[in-house]
């Protein structure tokens, strides 16, 4: 027999459905307990995007961490939302990813309900409502921080969306943003190395040369790990949709950009004026 | 004071799948075929906007035939009930046999219960497996029964005459554009002599294992179509 409620007419929403139908399974929903808990559960750290012509690339670093201990190197943070658009976490790395899964399904679940796919915007609203709705655990230490990046199917362009704990959105129009831990060191180096009109390959040697620069000075961002051979997650969404690199793709950008940091720890210098 | 006039079970239930068989007739056919690389949903829609054929989830597929609103209804349910259990527990323990049974129990239950009409629509439910001998597609009739299709099935409209000439025809093993003119032309079997269908008055979709994304299901364009009509 379909479940009750499957068949009444409603919304296009997948969230709203679990909200009214099985709100248990909404993410954070079980965790009701008072109090801070910020050192329970792992964190997740630093997320690069940075826009280029005809499309956006987005990076992660594989570190996540509880209190001083790295609680897994491998971790991935950056996931594609939909065929056209990405999106990166930080923050309570449990919370995050069931956040994710239900983002994932709900684009999903308009695209198919409704036969066409939600506008940027739209999917950048939808976000913003799922982590407005954890503003309560967000207040407990268990916050979580995306960033959404998205390829415009009508302007043919890149975006890029940062929120805040409270659901607020707000679009970079900087051609780049970094969140997480370690964003500040990254933020950083990207504002010296990034420019408008690099290519899809300059972005992403950027964004690595910035997860470097975190990592250096932020103990809860993962740097590239040689031994193992663990390098950042890095997803290109273009017109033909998303795309993520090859882990030898990346591990070679990886190792010229350590071949260079053998020469200048520091990294690449930019001009005084 | 009126007298309730008996009727026995046997006739009041041969009036409602009457009156259910007459409804899923009035329209046009809809195919359903296994080919080489999945199975391939084929209907006369001049409608670009309102489908009869969908996606369901990763693998599974959806056609119907009878009232639009009815089978609308039973299409979202549908897709609620797959991305509620693929989201609950994990995307593969979505399949097309939970899903026909639950739309068998549904039909079953509006059949054969006083207070609704029974829904006039038929339905396929169509799986993509691993390999050709795994993919399923199941039937489902308007009083809830279930059936297995095997190769080829037709559903709706004069569907005796358009399964007649898909039996002379299908053969195992098709490849997409062979399987598409085959469909097509059956379709076109319904009058005496038989019509040709348009390239832009058909919806055509497949299962396709060729699909590298997750998502196996996809609509084919109108040019697509002809390019597969054209290659005769």
């Amino acid at each position: 027999m379909l479940p009750e409620g499957t068949r009444l007419t409603g919304s296009s929403s997948f969230a709203d459905y679990l909200a009214t139908t099985a709100p248990e399974l909404m993410p954070g929903a079980a965790s009701r307990a008072g109090g801070a808990h910020g050192d329970l559960a792992p964190h997740a750290t630093t997320i690069v995007s940075a826009t280029f012509d005809g499309g956006v690339i987005m990076a992660g670093d594989r570190r996540a961490t509880m209190g001083n201990v790295i609680a897994q190197r491998d971790i991935e943070k950056v996931f594609p939302a939909d065929e056209y658009s990405c999106i990166g976490i930080a923050g309570s790395a449990g919370l995050a990813i069931e956040m994710v899964r239900l983002f994932q399904v709900e684009l999903e679940h308009y695209e198919k309900i409704e036969g066409t796919v939600l506008s940027a915007d739209g999917k950048a609203n939808r976000l913003a409502a799922l982590i407005r709705g954890n503003l309560g655990l967000a207040m407990q230490g268990l916050a979580v921080v995306p960033l959404f990046a998205s390829f415009d199917l009508e302007t043919q362009q890149g975006r890029i969306f940062s929120y805040d704990v409270t659901g607020g959105r707000y679009e970079e129009h900087s051609g780049f943003h970094t969140v997480g831990s370690g964003s500040v060191f990254a933020r950083g180096s990207l504002k010296k190395l990034y420019s408008r009109g690099l290519t899809e390959g300059d972005c992403v040697t950027a964004a690595i040369q910035a997860l470097y620069d975190a990592a250096d000075d932020d103990s809860a961002t993962g740097g590239p790990d040689l031994t193992r051979r663990i390098f950042p997650v890095v997803s290109v969404v273009t017109a033909d949709g998303y795309r993520r690199l090859a882990d030898d793709e990346v591990g070679a950008i990886a190792d010229d950009v350590i071949g260079s940091r053998l020469q200048r720890p520091d990294g690449p210098s930019a001009p005084l004026n | 004071m009126t007298q309730q006039f008996y009727v026995s079970p046997e006739q009041l239930m041969k009036d409602r799948a009457d009156f259910a068989r007459k409804g899923i007739t009035r329209g046009r056919s809809v195919a359903v075929i296994h080919y080489a690389d999945g199975i391939l949903f084929v209907a006369e829609n001049p409608s670009q906007a309102l489908h009869k054929i969908s996606e369901i989830y990763d693998r599974i597929g959806f056609a119907a035939v009878g009232r639009y609103n009815e089978f609308e209804n039973l299409r979202i349910a549908g897709v609620r009930l797959a991305d509620m259990r693929g989201y609950a527990y994990d995307r593969r323990d979505v399949t097309a046999r939970g899903l026909a049974n639950a739309y068998a129990q549904t039909l079953g239950t509006i059949f054969s219960s006083g207070g609704e009409k029974p829904y006039e629509v038929e339905i396929f439910v169509g799986e993509l497996g691993d390999d050709a001998s795994h993919d399923q597609v199941y039937r489902l009739m308007y009083d809830g029964s279930v059936a297995d299709v095997q190769g080829f099935g037709v559903m709706g409209g004069q569907s005796e005459q358009v399964e007649a000439y898909l039996g002379e025809h299908f053969a195992p093993g098709l490849d997409l554009a062979s399987a598409i003119r085959i469909a097509v032309t059956a379709l076109g079997q319904d009058t005496d002599p038989a019509r040709t269908v348009e390239a832009s008055a058909l919806e055509i979709a497949t299962l396709s294992r060729s699909r590298p994304q997750p998502r196996k299901f996809k609509r084919l364009t109108d040019a697509d179509v002809r390019a597969a009509l054209g290659s005769a």
